[in-house]
């Protein structure tokens, strides 16, 4: 299993570097250094030389690298990689070089916690942090029968929960949060729309809960037991471990003991009757060689109750680009050269007013787009003539919101049941919210193949209409 | 004690020295962290030994942590200094505190020094049948510890019953790691030739630790469920059994319990009877295996490598889920790279016309690697699905509209691929191809366009002209542009003799004379001889009827498939490799490992030369003859070889991977090089002619003595013995 852990900056220099195992020397450091971080083309997030296996991911400016000398769990150690990444954080709230020269000790304390000989031990933060404290103090005056009680509930079955939890004021919070990706083609095809959903919850309930929990009556879980056509259909879920798996293969309840404070109960997929909460169509027209004009239309296709957030449209343009000159009803549309896009997103009410085309009514200050509103933006890019040859990847365009209270795939909580020894009332909230981050794409059509100009203009010409 | 030693007098590790020294606690705390952060950055502080050993006895729980770190680390360096802290560590393996209990015992097995293993043994066997679950847990692995130092003192000592009765007990985390280290020592032993099975699992066992998978860790259910999968299920009620278990572990969120739950629904798989309790797990196990594609890259990639796997053995797995591969803009190339594998393997005649548009769409990405690779694949997909075949032809002919320059070339490439498959279907296309040829630079993608020249000679008005091209600048090209030319040189002479009769009598002359590769001389001068003595031979034997090039539908053979499938998720199924081809033998080094059978090695070897040579059949998907000239004729002298008894070398035997390596392979390992019949005629891609063998030969040379070594006589002497024997593998490693 694991024989080394090793955490390197940018440069490739060692931060923190822990053997597990006999089969490894240190200097094994350098052979990473010089085969993954000095080499700008790395094609593989495993490399192996000899029989020594690096495995690394990558966080912030960090590299954190597990080495192996055996037929390794590849699964197991990247989950533990990132798992480290995740208790990290818990502990000193972001991980980036910095945190970690300042935490070493506390990271040489975790990490012969977590792993044992090349095996991962317990890896839940929420019980790390009753035995690994920050004030080594605490540490010392535990009493010894505090500490055989801690150990005991760290190594028992519902190791990720305190027994001793005490709430005066009993809740449960639940997040439904459901990102959607799209990929839609130029001709308005979608390729693909699914939703990947998380429930996220954040219990803070007293003693030990058992809660169940339930979702839209019409929900299909399995795929060949379809049911009616408007039901909700996941196409697959996964469970915290806290989730009695086989409860839940046998008669599809969801039961638990929930972990104290946030975690992800439930992660799901789905990939039938997802509504789409943004439409976007894109025009983009060639005018000569010069300019190229956009007019991209958003419309929001949800109850007008609600409103789009945050919204964040990005148009990418081609990279001789020199300006393009923007028009929006609703936001601000500017062109960012480095990065050779058009941002246009909704503005903070404060500067509406310095917009250039401020046809926007004072009421409609609110920078969020309505339920059934359509707005659009319209501009031309100027192009250079350019003789330089350089491959532009015509990237999508990218949106990005946030709907609050809306899901994608129509998932409904339904009800929150929590069972507790004393019998105690407990408050309940539910939310819901639908976004998009980067998984948002309408591709831009490439007019790449005019075989005609081929033969009118050349290569330099042909190769500059690819661009488009 | 620090005196002789000699320390520095000045320096930091002399200030450090004094601080660890000091009588204030904080001052010497702090010492401590600064002597751990010198440790870290690789500064030798082994000189502080004693006086960093100073500050073990203590009440601070976090210094005393700070201080076994240093002892782990330089305990191998001191061993004579390390028996002063037995007895604080003895003395802490009875703290009433369980935490100091296991930090003490934990410790003491990671100091790797001879002297303190034989005090080890009491205080291990004491913690093992502790109150305290953590204590039991973290005594368990120290067993696998001890094993990997001194395996006769866990025999001696009985541990290894302990642990085997371990696995009954209460906690499930006390099961999991006494599994673990069981598991551990399991293949330390097979590593070291021990005949005993020192993890035997019984059908109790196994009933055992289906309880348990339900209640422990993530990595405890990994550790369970990698012990499941070596069970051997009596009967297919058995096996069905164990499969309902593991099911549920599908909803799990960690990736790797869930591969590995697969991992052992596919094993038990084998052993069910009924047609229909299959095909349940088949399809319970698709969405799962969808989801793996939400995690991070790193983990996606490791999941879509095994989806391969998967898909090579069931094809039918996700049949309906070809859209969730599309690749995203931002997806990593790793990523990319195998989702495009897999998206060619899940084309069907339904889905194909979106997964061309894709395709196409890629072939205008920036990256070259992946560009090309795209370009592949829709080749691929026009020679698997002859209903796509045109459409695939006419994305080709956009793409080589575009005029990118590695575009056109790798859409040349294909485009023979195509020809081979379909042979005078796309005649039509020849003239867009050839409009190209300046824009050709790579030799693959010239010898590509001269063999569909060649092919074509006759439909060709001005082939003649075309080929002159390549014969003028002949001596400059690479070698297999050389042989290209040559072949189809005489293929143009043998269809249209009148009008290149002068071309073919240049190409020979320059081939025999001034050229300096012998493969391209000696196929010229066998050209010379036919065309002068027999024209009729010639023409049978340069214009014979190629049979028409198929998809493999597995890159690895099958024997190796279903070895690969049991090792889900580990490296050797990331890697479609077995484990022997990158893990050295004997994790405890080379000086430790016992004599290992010769005959072992030698399949090893074999074993490593045949998926590297699967691989390479993969990589060369839609090269031409590998599988086509090759199937029909009886495997060389891959017969005389004896090693039937494994799967890997009865699958070699019964010639399914039709690579030619396998026979290089069997030749040389049956040691009678000379003895060899003419080598089959499909090494070189795109000669219709049979000397592509000698470069294949060429490559294999490297491997060749380290194969034939374990088969001489001589048994070399003990001690060197493991360490050569390694070498094939580390070769093969820096080969391919």
């Amino acid at each position: 299993m694991i024989s080394g852990f090793f955490i390197f900056n940018q440069k490739g220099e060692v931060l923190i570097s822990r053997l597990y195992r006999t089969d490894l020397k240190r200097s094994i450091a350098d052979v990473f250094r010089i085969q993954v971080v000095s080499n700008s083309d790395v094609r593989s997030p495993i490399i192996t030389l000899g029989s020594t296996s690096f495995f690394h991911v990558r966080a912030n400016n960090l590299y954190i690298v597990a080495v192996t000398k055996c037929n390794a769990n590849a699964a197991l150690v990247f989950e533990f990689c990132y798992r480290f990444i995740t208790i990290a954080k818990s502990y000193f709230g972001k991980v980036d070089e910095e945190a970690v020269k300042n935490n070493f000790v506390l990271i040489y304390e975790l990490i012969d916690e977590i792993i044992d000989f090349g095996y991962p031990q317990n890896s839940e933060a929420d019980t790390l942090k009753t035995y690994i404290t920050t004030e080594s103090v605490v540490s010392s005056s535990i009493a010894a029968e505090e500490s055989s009680k801690i150990t005991t509930q760290a190594t028992g079955s519902t190791n990720w929960r305190r027994g001793d939890v005490k709430y005066k004021k009993n809740e449960a919070f639940v997040d439904v949060v459901e990102t959607v990706n799209l990929s839609m083609s130029a001709k308005g095809t979608i390729l693909r729309a699914d939703v990947d959903g998380h429930i996220m919850m954040r219990a803070y309930l007293s003693g030990t809960p058992e809660c169940k929990f339930g979702l839209n009556d019409k929900l299909v879980i399995d795929k060949s037991e379809r049911g009616a056509s408007d039901a909700v259909e996941l196409d697959d879920c996964r469970f915290h471990q806290c989730v009695r798996l086989d409860e839940f293969d046998s008669d599809r309840t969801i039961s638990f003991v929930p972990p104290d404070g946030e975690f992800e109960l439930m992660r799901y997929r789905s990939t039938t009757n997802v509504k789409l909460p943004l439409k976007v169509m894109p025009t983009v027209t060639e005018i000569g060689t010069t300019q190229v004009s956009y007019v991209v239309t958003v419309k929001t296709n949800f109850n007008n109750k609600l409103s789009a957030t945050n919204v964040v449209v990005r148009i990418p343009t081609p990279l001789n680009t020199t300006s393009v000159d923007c028009k929006v009803a609703l936001g601000k549309a500017k062109y960012v050269p480095a990065e050779n896009v058009v941002v246009w997103k909704q503005v903070s009410s404060f500067a509406v007013s310095l917009l250039p085309y401020s046809c926007v009514p004072p009421v409609t200050r609110i920078p969020r787009i309505q339920g059934g509103q359509e707005v659009t933006f319209s501009g031309t890019a100027q192009l250079t003539s350019t003789t330089h040859r350089q491959v532009w990847a015509r990237p999508p365009i990218d949106v990005d919101f946030q709907v609050l209270m809306f899901t994608a795939s129509g998932l409904i909580v339904r009800f929150l049941k929590v069972f507790e020894k004393s019998n105690y009332h407990s408050v309940k909230w539910v939310r819901y919210l639908t976004k998009a981050s980067g998984t948002y794409q309408i591709r831009v059509s490439g007019r790449l193949f005019f075989n005609q100009y081929h033969v009118e203009y050349g290569w330099l010409t042909s190769h500059f209409l690819m661009k488009f | 004690m620090s005196s002789f030693r000699a320390p520095p007098r000045k320096g930091e590790n002399f200030e450090l020295a004094a601080d660890l020294n000091s009588e204030y606690r904080d001052k010497r705390k702090d010492a401590i962290k600064r002597v751990i952060a010198n440790m870290t950055v690789g500064k030798d502080v082994s000189g502080l030994f004693p006086d960093v050993l100073k500050n073990m006895q203590t009440e601070d729980l976090e210094q005393k942590k700070l201080v076994y770190l240093y002892l782990m680390n330089y305990a191998k360096t001191q061993p004579e200094l390390v028996i002063l802290a037995v007895n604080t560590f003895v003395k802490d393996t009875d703290d009433p505190n369980p935490l100091v209990r296991a930090l003490a015992i934990r410790t003491m097995g990671c100091l790797r020094a001879e002297k303190i293993i034989d005090y080890l043994c009491d205080p291990l066997q004491k913690c093992l049948k502790d109150d305290n679950p953590y204590v039991r847990k973290t005594a368990a692995l120290c067993v696998a510890k001890l094993y990997d130092l001194k395996p006769e003192l866990v025999i001696e000592n009985g541990f290894l019953e302990q642990l085997r009765e371990m696995i009954s007990d209460s906690n499930p985390m006390v099961v999991a790691n006494t599994v673990a280290a069981l598991s551990d020592i399991h293949v330390a032993a097979v590593a070291a030739g021990v005949p005993r099975d020192q993890f035997a699992i019984t059908t109790e066992v196994v009933n055992k630790l289906l309880v348990a998978l339900n209640e422990c860790s993530e990595w405890g259910r990994v550790a369970i469920l990698n012990a499941l999968s070596r069970y051997e299920a009596e009967d297919s009620g058995e096996s069905e059994h164990i499969c309902e278990r593991v099911v549920p572990q599908f909803q799990h969120a960690n990736a790797s319990v869930v591969l590995s739950a697969i991992k052992v629904v596919m094993i038990h798989m084998r052993g069910i009877n009924s047609e229909n309790v299959t095909k349940t797990l088949i399809r319970k196990m698709a969405p799962p295996l969808v989801t793996l594609l939400s995690n991070p890259p790193e983990v996606q990639w490791v999941a879509l490598r095994n989806i391969n796997l998967l898909l090579q053995k069931r094809s039918d797995i996700l049949s309906n889920e070809m859209r969730v591969f599309f690749c995203k803009y931002n997806d990593p190339l790793y990523v990319k790279v195998e989702k495009l594998d897999i998206m060619v393997r899940l084309a069907t005649e339904k889905n194909v016309d979106p997964l061309l548009s894709e395709l196409k769409e890629y072939a205008q990405e920036v990256d070259v690697d992946f560009v090309r690779r795209s370009i592949k694949a829709i080749g691929q997909t026009a020679v698997k699905i002859d209903e796509a075949a045109e459409r695939c032809v006419n994305v080709l002919l956009e793409l080589i509209g575009s005029r990118v320059s590695y575009v056109v070339q790798e859409a040349v490439v294909v485009m023979k691929d195509i020809f081979r498959k379909y042979p005078s279907t796309y005649e039509g296309v020849i003239p867009t191809l050839c409009a190209n040829l300046d824009e050709l630079d790579e030799p693959e993608a010239k010898a590509a366009l001269i063999w569909i020249i060649g092919e074509y000679a006759k439909k060709i008005d001005n082939a003649d002209e075309l080929l002159g091209i390549f014969v003028d600048t002949f001596i400059e090209e690479s070698y297999p542009v050389q042989l290209q030319t040559l072949t189809a040189v005489v293929k143009l002479y043998l269809q249209k003799p009148e009008s290149s009769q002068g071309l073919v009598q240049k190409v020979l002359n320059t081939a025999t004379k001034d050229c300096d590769s012998p493969d391209v001389r000696d196929r010229a001068y066998i050209y010379w001889r036919l065309l002068s003595t027999d024209p009729g031979a010639a023409k049978a034997v340069v214009l014979a009827i190629r049979p028409p090039i198929t998809i493999p539908r597995t890159t690895v053979s099958a024997a190796l498939l279903d070895e690969l499938l049991g090792e889900i998720p580990l490296l050797a199924s990331v890697y479609h490799k077995p484990a022997e081809t990158f893990v050295g033998r004997g994790r405890i080094g080379a000086d430790a490992v016992p004599k290992k059978e010769l005959a072992d090695e030698r399949l090893a070897a074999q074993k490593a030369l045949q998926t590297v040579a699967a691989g390479q059949q993969a990589e060369n998907l839609l090269d031409f003859s590998e599988d086509t000239a090759n199937d029909g004729q009886p495997s060389g002298l891959a017969a005389t070889t004896v090693l039937t008894s494994t799967p890997a070398a009865a699958n070699l035997l019964s010639g399914t991977s039709s690579n030619p390596l396998d026979d290089l392979v069997s030749i040389f390992g049956s040691a009678s090089l000379g003895a060899s019949p003419a080598p089959p005629a499909n090494a070189n891609p795109l000669g219709g002619f049979g000397f592509g063998a000698s470069p294949a030969l060429m490559g294999a040379s490297p491997v060749t003595p380290s194969v034939l070594q374990p088969a001489t006589p001589v048994v070399p002497p003990q001690p060197q013995a493991p360490a050569q024997p390694t070498q094939p593998q580390d070769d093969l490693l820096g080969l391919f």
